[in-house]
C-alpha cells in the first residue's frame, strides 16, 4: 500500500497539475477517443502525422491524475518521433504497466518508469494505459476505443457493482 | 404493524454496545498496509458477523443435503432450515405470509424476476413505466429490456439539486397508460430516503403496482411491507450482514400468482410430461433449480443478528455517524457533499476540488480507509449532478465516530498530496 503513495510522486503530480500538450490541434490528421467506462475516464488524442512522423500531438478530456499525467508524459515523449517508434513505446508501456516486464529491461521507457508502480494497483492499471491505448487507436485510424470488452488491452475486465 | 411494534417504535432507540458489536466481526481486526482497516464501503457489501459465519459452518457440517427432494434425515433437515429462514425474513419485513417471500440471488435477480414475470406479461405497446433518476442500473436496465421488447416507454422522475425526488413531477407523470412504477427506497449513490409510502398510495389510487428497490433500505431501517403497501420489495443479503448470492423478492401473493414463470426447471413444477407441465405454487414457482441453501439459511441468521440489536437502534447509530461525518465534511474547504436531501440514510457521497475520485480512493486506501469511488451503477445520478464519479463513504452498525475521524484525516492527506 505504501507503493500507492509512492506512485503519487512529484513528476506525476506535476504533469497532472500542468499537463503538457493539453488541448486540441487545429489541423489534426488523426484522432481517437478513449473511454474507461469503469471509472468514467475519457480522453481524446489528436495527431498531426507528417508522413511517418508525429509532427503534432495534443490530448484533452476528463480523467484521474494517473491517466492525465500518463497522457501528458506520453505526448511529450512521442512528439517528433515516428509512428513505428510510438508503437514500440506503446508496447513497452503496456508491458511495464501490466507487470510483464521490468522497466530496466525496456530500452525506450526512460522517465516513463515512474508509472511502474501501477502494476501493484490492479484497478489503476487501466488508468495509466488508457492514453497509450487511445494513441494506438489514433495512429491506426480507429475512431474510438475502450478499456473494456473486445477493446480491453488486458482482456480482463474489472467488475463494478 | 402490530400494537407491540408500534409501542416499541415510540420508545427512544436504546444505545448500542459498539465494542461488543465490533467484536462480532472478525474482519474488522484486519490491518491494511499496516493501518487498521476502516471499512466504509458498506453500501457495496457489508461484513459478516461470527454468528452468521458460524451458522454457515453448522449448516455445512451437520445439515446439508438438497432440499424438497429426499426423504432422508439430512434432506428433511435442510428443507426445514431453509423454510425456517424464509419465515424469519417474512417476520423481519412483516409480510403477511411466508409464500410471499421468494429467494432470489440478489436485488438484481429479484427485479429481473418482476420485469420478466409481471412486466413482460402485463405491459404492452404504448404503455408507460415510471422510474426515477435515482435508480441503480439494476432497476433501469430490466425495464428498458421490457420497454424495448413491448414498445413501451419509460418516464423518469427528476431530482432537485439536493437529490430529493420531485413528488410533484412524479404525480404529473401518471397517464392512463401508466402500468408500473419502480423506485428505490434509499438511493445508493446519494443516500436520499424517498417518500415511497406516499408514492405507492398515489400509484395505487390509479391502479398501478409499485416495486420498491430496498437494497439500501433493509440494512438500515425497520421495513414493514404491509405498512408500505408495496406490491414488490427487492433486497440483497450481502448488504445486510448476510452472504452473497442470496436476496429476496417480496411480492403480494395475489400478484405473484398472476405472473408468468421466470426460470423453468426442477422444484418449480408439480409434474412434467412432454405434452404438459403443471407448475408448483408460489414461492416454489419462482425458485427453479437448487437454490443457494446455505446462503438462505445464513441470511436467516443475519436477520436474527440485526433483530437482536434492533433495527431502530441500528438506524439511530448510523444516523449519528452520518450527521457527524456530514458536519465534519461541511467544514472542510474544497470538499463538496453530493446529495444533501433532508432525509438521508447511511450514505455520504462527496467530491474533493481538483482531485478525481479514483485518486481519492487510492490514497484513502493507503490510510486503511475503504470507500467506493466511481459511478455507483447510477450513471443518471452522476449526469444529473454533472460529475463523472463520486467518492462514497457508507456506514454500517459496526462503524464508529473515530472511523469517521480517520476518513476526515484521510481526506486532509489527499488534499495535501494534491496541493
Ligand atoms: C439501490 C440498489 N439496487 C440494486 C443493487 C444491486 O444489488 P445486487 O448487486 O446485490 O443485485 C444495489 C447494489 O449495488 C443497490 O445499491
Amino acid at each position: 500500500m505504501a507503493d500507492a503513495r509512492a506512485l503519487y510522486q512529484e513528476v506525476i503530480l506535476d504533469h497532472n497539475r500542468k499537463p503538457r500538450n493539453f488541448g486540441t490541434l487545429a489541423h489534426a490528421s488523426h484522432q481517437a477517443d478513449g473511454h474507461n467506462p469503469l471509472c468514467g475516464d475519457r480522453i481524446t488524442v489528436m495527431l498531426d502525422l507528417d508522413g511517418e512522423r508525429i509532427a503534432g500531438i495534443a490530448f484533452h478530456g476528463e480523467s484521474c491524475a494517473i491517466c492525465k499525467a500518463s497522457a501528458s508524459m506520453m505526448t511529450a515523449t512521442v512528439k517528433g518521433k515516428t509512428r513505428g517508434d510510438a508503437e514500440t513505446l506503446i508496447g513497452e508501456f503496456r508491458e511495464m504497466a501490466t507487470g510483464k516486464r521490468e522497466p530496466d529491461n525496456l530500452p525506450h521507457i526512460g522517465r516513463l518508469a515512474v508509472f511502474a508502480g501501477v502494476r501493484d494497483l490492479p484497478t489503476r492499471v487501466k488508468c495509466a494505459i488508457l492514453p497509450w491505448h487511445t494513441l494506438h487507436a489514433a495512429i491506426n485510424s480507429l475512431e474510438s476505443t475502450s478499456t473494456e470488452a473486445a477493446d480491453d488491452p488486458m482482456h480482463a475486465p474489472i467488475g463494478d457493482a | 404493524m402490530t400494537a407491540l411494534q408500534t409501542a416499541m417504535r415510540s420508545q427512544p432507540a436504546p444505545a448500542i454496545d459498539i465494542l461488543r458489536i465490533r467484536a462480532d466481526f472478525p474482519i474488522l481486526e484486519l490491518e491494511v498496509g499496516g493501518k487498521p482497516l476502516v471499512y466504509l464501503d458498506n453500501a457495496a457489501s457489508s461484513q459478516m458477523p461470527r454468528q452468521v459465519i458460524e451458522r454457515l459452518v453448522t449448516y455445512q457440517t451437520t445439515q446439508h443435503a438438497n432440499i424438497n427432494r429426499g426423504v432422508h434425515y439430512l434432506s428433511e433437515t435442510a428443507t426445514a432450515e431453509y423454510e425456517e429462514a424464509r419465515r424469519k425474513i417474512q417476520r423481519f419485513i412483516n409480510a403477511r405470509e411466508d409464500r410471499e417471500v421468494i429467494f432470489s440471488s440478489g436485488t438484481t435477480d429479484a427485479i429481473n424476476l418482476v420485469a420478466h414475470g409481471y412486466g413482460r406479461k402485463f405491459i404492452g405497446a404504448g404503455d408507460e413505466i415510471i422510474l426515477t433518476t435515482l435508480e441503480h442500473h439494476s432497476n433501469i436496465v430490466p425495464w428498458q429490456m421490457v420497454a424495448e421488447e413491448k414498445g413501451a416507454a419509460i418516464r423518469v422522475v427528476p431530482v432537485d439539486d439536493t437529490g430529493e425526488l420531485s413528488i410533484d413531477a412524479y404525480e404529473k407523470l401518471f397517464t392512463p397508460r401508466t402500468k408500473f412504477v419502480g423506485v428505490s427506497h434509499v438511493s445508493n449513490a446519494l443516500g436520499t430516503v424517498n417518500p415511497v409510502k406516499r408514492m405507492i398510495a398515489f400509484a395505487h389510487a390509479r391502479g398501478v403496482p409499485v416495486l420498491i428497490d430496498g437494497a439500501q433500505a433493509v440494512p438500515h431501517m425497520a421495513i414493514d411491507v404491509q405498512d408500505l403497501d408495496c406490491d414488490f420489495y427487492a433486497f440483497s443479503g450481502h448488504k445486510m450482514c448476510g452472504p452473497t448470492g442470496i436476496g429476496i423478492l417480496y411480492g403480494k401473493a395475489a400478484l405473484l400468482e398472476r405472473m408468468q414463470p421466470y426460470k423453468g426447471g426442477g422444484d418449480m413444477i408439480l409434474s412434467v410430461t412432454f405434452e404438459k407441465t403443471t407448475y408448483n405454487a408460489i414461492p416454489h414457482f419462482f425458485e427453479a433449480g437448487t437454490p443457494p441453501i446455505a446462503a438462505a439459511i445464513g441470511l436467516g441468521a443475519a436477520v436474527d443478528y440485526m433483530s437482536a440489536i434492533g433495527m431502530d437502534a441500528i438506524a439511530a447509530h448510523e444516523h449519528d455517524l452520518l450527521d457527524y461525518a456530514t458536519e465534519q465534511m461541511r467544514r472542510m474547504p474544497g470538499v463538496r457533499i453530493i446529495g444533501t436531501a433532508p432525509h438521508k440514510a447511511a450514505v455520504l457521497s462527496f467530491a474533493i476540488d481538483g482531485v478525481h475520485p479514483h485518486d481519492v480512493g487510492t490514497l484513502l486506501n493507503t490510510e486503511g480507509v475503504a470507500v467506493r469511488t466511481g459511478h455507483h451503477c447510477a450513471q443518471p445520478v452522476m449526469q444529473r449532478f454533472g460529475v463523472p464519479a463520486t467518492s462514497r463513504a457508507s456506514f454500517a452498525v459496526y462503524n464508529t465516530m473515530s472511523e469517521v475521524d480517520a476518513l476526515i484525516a484521510g481526506i486532509r492527506t489527499v488534499q495535501k498530496v494534491f496541493t
